[in-house]
């Protein structure tokens, strides 16, 4: 019974990442200059994360954790190096 | 100790990290644990920031609940604002706000508190003037928000560090 | 997952849900706001409350079920706190750079010295 409701919870709250995740490639896809496109990458990567720490609770083991480590990690030095490559047009100066 | 621990706060946070990444509070962790957060903390001495100073620490606790609130209050705000979706009314603008902080690390605060806070997003700041020009989502009201910064966290900052 | 308190269940899905809740609105909001500095705003409510929401409830679920206290997924609601706001000043640094650039007139001036900024003829 209870192991059902965390179930469906669990599954409604993905659905709904996922469609965060919709929106912000929406974003993405329609810009409509390079800026509006890094920030939903931004955003997009932050719903990633989410929904792989969801995935660790719908599958009860923490190695879900680490990945989300990751992404978030991976997500804050990408929009960091594009959001310095459209101010200079370099990355590494 | 200066010498051999420059940084102690940071050397403790480093260790607390390393042991909730490792998940576990075993002699060895700690053992190895310590070695790289000291080697770390020295790592950053070697860059030679400016060391910030603390005055009051108990506004900090202060500030914390502060942003909690402020932070909680405008996610509310702001949501509601998305799904009501008047985006006719035209209230968003940016808003130039003096500042009397001076300090690197106080501003650096100031600056991720109100870029944190949804609403509000901190743009520049020109530390000749000591002006910050800040976007503001719902900018109803410009005095409110003035005062609002600096008598919430300003005076606050300002005792902390100064 | 077959012995779980229902209390349990309820909470953690309730909070779970809540966070993905304001995640949504905040990518919403991204696809909706109609200029970049009102956009900016948007995520926020996906890095603040609602990262918050969604790892209190995996710390509880954790925590109930395992034997010990799972809480290091503070480390990465510490981490997601402090690294949000450094990229979006970075990133709306970046668009007042390329406005001023264009000079297409709505952003204010510099609110130091006169910087003067090259015009270039970006379109992407």
């Amino acid at each position: 019974m209870s192991a059902a409701i965390l179930h469906w919870l669990l599954l409604l709250s993905q659905v709904l990442l996922a469609l965060a995740m919709i929106a912000a490639a929406s974003r993405m896809i329609r810009g409509p200059r390079a800026q509006d496109r890094i920030l939903a990458l931004d955003a997009f990567y932050v719903a990633a994360m989410l929904m792989l720490v969801l995935f660790g609770i719908r599958v009860g083991t923490a190695v879900y954790f680490e990945v989300a480590l990751v992404i978030g990690i991976l997500g804050f030095v990408s929009t960091v190096a594009l959001a310095k490559f459209l101010m200079r047009g370099e990355v590494i100066e | 100790m200066r010498r051999v621990l420059p940084f102690p706060v940071l050397t403790l946070a480093l260790l607390a990290m390393w042991l909730l990444l490792q998940q576990s509070l075993a002699p060895g962790q700690i053992i190895l644990g310590s070695i790289i957060a000291i080697f770390a903390s020295r790592g950053l001495a070697a860059l030679q920031p400016e060391r910030p100073r603390i005055r009051n620490p108990a506004s900090i606790i202060k500030l914390i609940y502060f942003v909690t609130v402020d932070v909680f209050r405008s996610n509310v705000a702001v949501a509601r604002i998305i799904l009501e979706g008047r985006r006719h009314e035209q209230t968003a603008g940016f808003l130039t706000v003096p500042l009397d902080l001076h300090d690197r690390t106080a501003l650096a605060i100031l600056s991720c508190i109100i870029t944190a806070t949804p609403g509000s997003a901190w743009l520049e700041y020109d530390s000749l003037r000591g002006v910050v020009l800040i976007h503001m989502l719902d900018l109803v009201d410009e005095q409110a928000w003035i005062d609002t910064i600096k008598n919430r966290y300003e005076r606050l900052l300002l005792e902390i560090f100064q | 997952m077959t012995d779980i308190p229902v209390w349990l269940a309820i909470v953690v899905g309730l909070l779970s849900l809540a966070g993905a809740l304001l995640t949504l609105v905040g990518c919403i909001g991204l696809a909706r706001f109609e200029s970049f500095y009102e956009r900016i705003h948007a995520p926020t409510l996906g890095t603040s409350f609602g990262t918050v929401a969604v790892l209190l409830a995996s710390i509880l679920y954790f925590s109930v079920t395992g034997q010990r206290p799972a809480i290091h997924e503070v480390l990465l609601l510490v981490f997601v706190s402090v690294t949000t706001p450094v990229t979006l000043m970075l990133l709306a640094r970046a668009a007042l750079y390329r406005d001023r650039a264009e000079r297409n007139g709505t952003v204010p001036p510099s609110v130091g010295q006169d910087i003067v900024v090259p015009p270039t003829d970006a379109k992407s």
